[in-house]
């Protein structure tokens, strides 16, 4: 399948990426190019094979619900970009 | 002193021949000459490691000294360090001081080691070449006008020009190997979950392990004993007995049988590296092991594989960078979602934001299955050809990497181009098997030739027992590049 400059901006909104036009062009030819490597993967028979989602076979280790980690907000929060009475500022999203 | 092993050094310092402080400073004195020009390290805090050195000498004074114990070590910016900045070689953690320790980090703090700096790298380790960082690219040192590989360029060419004693690396498709196979030092991945992620930036959490880089596979063993070990916080480290990773370093090597996959001595591999590498194999055989012929016939996948699956999971973790709780944000924007694509389009690099495309793409509505299931499916089979090659052999051996160093900007322009120079090392992260390179010749421009092993799980304590008996026979690992 190939890729349109369409699908290119539907991708960069579902990424939350600004892309302006003039970078589109060249996201398309170069995203183009990697698809053509990723098809190679068509041609293989995987008919009955299980998904291998993780280098090891293990499952989810569990752990008592209980506290861990201490405190720190003060620590966290110096390194946010805008933060007032201990909470994080974002632009308005309810009116 | 600059060309003296780990364990040389560890011994020195209890012996007090020298002192945590003064070999501190002599390596700070050199990165401060050297570091110019190759633009290994992004930081280095002189009075925070001069610190740690005098902590380290009260520790020898008091005979409670470990084996690193007051030995300067460089770590690669995507580890967390408390105190230290953390910009996983991206304008996005240009101002990102790290609130907390990695759990390597405080392996190393644990042990008495000294952080000596954080090493420059590919941004969030994406990149063979290390062209990729905003911090510039890092220079080879035995040719400033060829790349050192990436993404953990940075860290190989800190060791190669002794600007460290030792260092860490993380390989998610080739990323500790390949550098090292390209600035002639060793460097080794263990299998997936002997070390813990805990702090170490996520780039592809399925396939990143972190791992030690050095000059010689001795010093390697001693990294990875403090390195290893299991670690409740990263929910896939595995539960293991605390291993001596240097056991079995004298063992002869007579019976081993190695076996080479014919895949990675076909069409692509330059006749320089095969004849170096070649050159290798017969030194193992002239020491006793035993020579198969085995076929990894899936493993020409593994390039299309890891570009669907290393994308898909680096788009998801790297959704957390939205300008909201640390990273940057853009100076100017309109509303929630304009801050989001404003911050993340300024903060991240051309390269990571074509995989976070690609992910993203991957993983969409409809393009699910006959992407990311079937890269899965895939990833199975190139697994089970290293479970039947293994059947046959002890380790596998090839070249790291296709070619020796190249240029600068040479394949900056064609992204397809860089990602087919890690062809020969994406399939063992696939698998979550333990790969390492040794230097074993150099090629035709001069440059250094790596020799990959590939062990099977759990099996570092062989791969780092067949480095070490082929380096106490050559000594391609302590050549140095010019002026070092």
């Amino acid at each position: 399948m190939s890729l349109s400059t369409d699908d290119i901006k539907k991708v960069a909104r579902l990424a939350r990426l600004a892309m302006p036009e003039a970078e589109i062009t060249a996201a398309h030819a170069q995203l183009s190019g990697i698809f053509g490597l990723i098809a190679e993967m068509q041609a293989v028979d995987t008919n009955g094979i299980e998904p291998m989602p993780h280098a090891q076979e293990i499952t989810q280790r569990l752990r008592e619900d209980i506290v861990t980690e201490t405190n720190q907000r003060e620590a966290f929060q110096a390194i946010a970009p805008q933060v007032e009475r201990g909470l994080y500022l974002v632009p308005q999203v309810i009116e | 002193m600059l060309n003296s092993s780990l364990a040389q050094l560890g011994a020195a310092l209890r012996a007090k021949k020298i002192s945590g402080v003064e070999l501190t400073q002599l390596y700070l004195d050199r990165i401060a000459k050297l570091n110019p020009a190759l633009n290994a390290y992004i930081t280095v805090n002189p009075e925070t490691s001069l610190a740690q050195a005098r902590e380290a000498d009260s520790r020898i004074a008091a005979g409670t000294a470990s084996a690193l114990t007051g030995i300067p070590i460089a770590q690669k910016d995507i580890f967390c360090a408390k105190g230290w900045r953390t910009t996983c070689g991206s304008k996005m953690l240009h101002n990102f001081v790290s609130p907390y320790d990695a759990h390597i980090i405080g392996q190393f703090n644990r042990a008495g080691a000294v952080n000596l700096g954080k090493t420059n790298m590919d941004e969030f380790a994406m990149g063979s070449s290390n062209e990729t960082s905003y911090y510039g690219p890092v220079k080879n040192p035995w040719d400033t006008a060829r790349v050192p590989g990436g993404s953990s360029g940075g860290t190989a060419a800190a060791v190669a020009a002794r600007l460290c004693a030792a260092a860490t690396g993380t390989d998610t498709g080739g990323s500790i190997r390949q550098p090292a196979a390209l600035c002639g030092i060793s460097g080794l991945k263990p299998t997936y979950g002997v070390c813990s992620r805990y702090g170490m930036i996520a780039f592809a959490s399925s396939l990143d392990q972190a791992g030690p880089m050095a000059r010689s596979a001795e010093d390697l063993a001693l990294m990875l004993n403090v390195m290893a070990g299991f670690d409740e916080r990263d929910s896939t480290s595995l539960p293991r007995d605390k291993e001596d990773y240097a056991r079995d370093l004298a063992k002869p090597l007579s019976g081993l049988r190695i076996g080479l996959p014919r895949e990675f001595f076909a069409e692509g591999l330059g006749s320089d590296v095969a004849h170096a590498v070649e050159a290798a194999i017969a030194e193992y055989k002239k020491r006793g092991a035993t020579i198969v012929d085995i076929s990894l016939p899936n493993s020409r996948l593994s390039v299309p594989v890891y570009y669907v699956l290393a994308p898909a999971e680096a788009s998801s973790n790297l959704s957390r960078f939205d300008g909201v709780r640390y990273g940057y944000r853009a100076p100017e924007y309109s509303d929630l979602t304009d801050m989001y694509e404003k911050s993340r389009a300024e903060g991240f690099g051309a390269e990571v934001k074509r995989r976070i495309m690609i992910g993203t793409y991957v993983l969409s509505h409809g393009y699910y299955d006959a992407y990311y299931i079937k890269a899965q499916r895939i990833r199975r089979l190139i697994a089970q050809d290293f479970v039947e090659a293994f059947k046959k052999c002890d380790v596998i051996m090839g070249p790291t990497s296709p070619s020796t160093a190249f240029k600068l900007g040479e394949k900056g322009d064609d992204p397809v181009q860089m990602y087919l120079s890690d062809i020969y090392t994406i399939a063992v992260n696939l698998a979550g098997l333990p790969g390492m390179s040794i230097p074993c010749g150099t090629g035709s421009n001069n440059m250094p030739v790596g020799l990959q092993i590939i062990g099977n799980y759990f099996d570092e304590a062989r791969m780092l027992n067949v480095a070490h008996q082929y380096q106490l026979a050559t000594d391609w690992h302590t050549r140095t590049p010019d002026g070092i």
